[in-house]
């Protein structure tokens, strides 16, 4: 067997085996189910609950009664109460909360909500909502008004996006997009720094285990190196893979799991667009992406700037040893591009078509990250692929370089190299 | 027939000249002393053998071709000084890893594997961690790695340090038996009676540079200064003569140096005359320890780094 596949086939079984890397294969799906799950919840109790609100009128504004058929709300007039003496009392009669208006109602702040706990910002809209209303037709009727006429030339326009591409429109869901560009920056991000970090903690493990002086007898330190490197990608590729299959798997099943539900996100979808739900809307913006396109670009912008950045965090492991505050002061400058390159893709979430945001997704050592923040947006198609094309170049250059710097520096012990001194091993003749 | 050639070896530093035009040869199946004081340049020279480093200049010969670092690294067996495994790897996966970086089979490492954990009784530890092992057991883990994969060459720097008595003389068992069957062993330490009972032939290395190579016995007789054991009652006032000067004196026991141009008959016959009753006589040749320390002497302390030209 090549010698590459059998340090790589080590590194990534050594790794796959751990307790820890089933945790963590295991823990972010499970938080995703758990975030679907709260949606869904929200969702559908938001239907359920009718709360009961006792409401103090003494300026008469509802004249006893009030529209609260759109909401989960029932409103009791109470008479013969003050707002101090019923203060007390409304907990005991069975209310959650209780609303006074006062005599005065042009002081807009009188208006008070009395509750044991906090109510919730939807209910206080509602409130808000009812009682504005009232207010509004009581005034329309008193300029003499029709409220009736009024609704009628009252327009209620809601904009609708559609993205034009060659393939033809499709709707524009942009919270959804900004959320997915997030996510995927954000984890690629991630992954990144973490598999990244462990190729360098692995490489100076070896070297202070010297361990790697051994290894070096039987094969070349390029060879030590890549295996290395190629295996700690495999387990993030297997990770990322698994979590994808989780995903699906977990789409799949919720329609089984809870049918009632789907059957009634279908009714409120097909019946009234505008009282769509979230989930509803959530799971149409998804499907609304380009999801191929995501999946494969992820795939390709997590390898190129894994193994750009993973062989620089092999050199720099090679040349640290047991101090730790070396490993601090070396690792700093590696980190900074990175840090930058998440610091643009926040930037590049909002307006991806800045020129801060193409130059970043351009430029190989950022790419990666700024690329997946733009990237359920349209993209030119040359910007993709000069980005690509840069960073395979990336890749080659810098594993050539610190395929040097590691060769020399795992066998050596002693005082820490300086980047000078690195950059002159980079470059010497071999 | 010499498996190693080493001709003007040369490997210098930024900051000093760590081999500096060393030629040796290392006879097929000979077991050999690679000695010199701490940073004479021994590792330096064991790695430009091992083919991790590449020579400045000078040429290496392996089994008389001109040696491939990438091809014969499966004919070295090399065991570093400071010892180097994997401490959360499973003993027999990673001698079995090990192995297969060696370019052995699957099949035929774990043949070869099983034969030497029954022979040195490590069978038990399969499935254990190195880190449980103690510093000799791991020690000895480190040596069946070392040879498990039957190389030409076998590599042994400070191989006893860390063993008790007991797994030192068994590891030293195995170094005889291996050489005996046509491994060639180079032994690097600084223990140099361990060197006098198991090596044939030594180079001994200082600043870089060859200042003593030969079998030992050929070295010793270089070195001897006419020194000599004489056993029996004497007497000081028997001693005044001019042939010898005393070197140690108890009453049952003398060392004795002779004089240049005088020989042993001449000395005996000092006693005989005498009649002195001579219970033992032998030549008192140096320990290679003596000789390590004379050559070496004042010259470790002061290597300075010096630049190369």
């Amino acid at each position: 067997m090549n010698k590459i596949t059998l340090i790589l086939s080590r590194e990534y079984f050594i790794r796959v085996k751990k307790k820890s890397f089933l945790v963590t294969t295991l823990v972010v799906p499970v938080i995703i189910m758990i975030f679907y799950a709260g949606i869904i919840y929200i969702s559908m109790s938001g239907s359920s609950e009718k709360q009961h609100i006792a409401v103090l009128d003494e300026a008469n504004l509802f004249n006893q009664k009030a529209d609260t058929s759109d909401n989960a709300l029932i409103f009791k007039f109470i008479k013969n109460e003050t707002e101090q003496s019923f203060l007390r009392k409304y907990k005991e009669q069975g209310f959650q909360s209780f609303l006074y208006i006062p005599i005065d109602t042009s002081h807009k702040k009188k208006y008070t909500l009395h509750s044991q706990s906090a109510v919730n910002l939807s209910a206080i809209e509602s409130i808000e909502k009812i009682i504005n209303n009232t207010i509004r037709t009581q005034k329309l009727i008193d300029n003499g008004i029709d409220p009736v006429e009024f609704n009628k030339i009252n327009s209620s326009v809601s904009l609708e996006n559609t993205i034009d591409t060659e393939e033809g429109s499709r709707k524009g869901f942009a919270e959804i997009s900004y959320a997915v560009s997030l996510g995927c920056g954000f984890l690629i991000y991630i992954m990144m720094l973490m598999y990244g970090t462990q190729v360098m903690r692995s490489v100076s493990e070896e070297k202070t285990n010297r361990i790697a002086e051994v290894i070096i007898s039987s094969v070349r330190p390029f060879q030590l190196m890549m295996g290395k490197i190629l295996g700690i990608g495999a387990v993030g590729l297997t990770q990322f893979a698994i979590w994808i299959v989780l995903i699906l798997a977990m789409q799949m099943a919720v329609p089984l799991i809870f049918p009632d539900l789907m059957q009634q996100l279908n009714n409120t979808a097909n019946s009234n667009t505008e009282s769509m739900s979230m989930l509803a809307s959530t799971m149409q913006g998804i499907s609304s992406l380009p999801l191929a396109k995501i999946v494969l670009s992820f795939f390709f912008y997590f390898l190129g700037g894994y193994l750009t950045y993973a062989s620089i965090f092999a050199a720099v492991g090679s040349v640290v040893s047991e101090d730790q505050q070396d490993s601090q002061q070396l690792v700093a400058p590696v980190l900074m591009p990175i840090i930058l390159g998440f610091a643009i893709m926040m930037k590049a979430v909002d307006d991806p078509n800045s020129t801060l945001a193409i130059v970043g997704s351009i430029f190989p050592l950022t790419s990666p990250i700024v690329m997946m923040g733009r990237i359920t947006y349209e993209i030119p198609y040359w910007q993709l692929a000069l980005s690509m094309l840069l960073l395979v170049c990336s890749f080659i250059f810098f594993t050539w370089v610190t395929g040097k710097i590691y060769r020399i520096g795992i066998l050596m012990y002693g005082k820490k190299p300086s980047w000078k001194e690195m950059i002159k091993w980079a470059f010497a003749r071999a | 027939m010499n498996l190693i050639e080493i001709q003007s070896l040369k490997k210098y530093f930024a900051t000093q000249k760590a081999v500096d035009d060393i030629s040796f040869d290392i006879e097929k199946g000979s077991i050999f002393g690679l000695l010199g004081p701490n940073g004479a340049g021994k590792t330096t020279l064991i790695r430009m053998i091992t083919g991790i480093f590449h020579p400045d200049s000078g040429n290496i010969l392996f089994d008389g071709r001109k040696f491939d670092p990438i091809n014969d690294s499966v004919n070295i067996g090399y065991m570093p000084e400071e010892r180097g495994l994997y401490k959360k790897m499973k003993i027999g996966e990673q001698a079995v890893y090990l192995a297969q970086l060696k370019g052995m089979s699957k099949v035929d490492a774990m043949r070869n594997i099983k034969q030497w954990f029954e022979r040195l009784e490590m069978e038990s530890w399969w499935n254990k961690k190195v880190e449980d092992l103690s510093k000799g057991m791991s020690q000895k883990l480190q040596f069946v790695v070392t040879v498990l994969h039957e190389p030409k060459l076998i590599i042994l720097d400070e191989p006893f340090s860390g063993l008790d008595p007991v797994n030192a003389n068994l590891i030293k068992e195995e170094i005889f038996s291996l050489a005996k069957k046509g491994s060639t062993i180079i032994f690097s330490t600084h223990r140099m009676e361990q060197v006098e009972e198991i090596c044939d032939h030594i180079v001994l290395v200082n600043k870089g540079q060859k200042i003593l190579d030969g079998t030992v016995a050929k070295i010793k007789q270089d070195f001897k200064e006419n020194i000599y054991q004489i056993g029996g009652h004497v007497l000081t006032e028997q001693l005044s003569n001019s042939i010898f000067e005393v070197v140690k004196y108890t009453q049952e026991n003398l060392l004795l140096k002779l004089q240049d141009g005088t020989t042993t008959n001449e000395l005996l016959k000092h006693f005989i005359n005498q009649d002195i009753s001579i219970q033992s006589f032998n030549e008192v040749l140096p320990s290679l320890n003596d000789i390590f320390i004379k050559l070496v002497e004042g010259t470790t302390a002061t290597r300075k780094f010096q630049a190369p030209n």
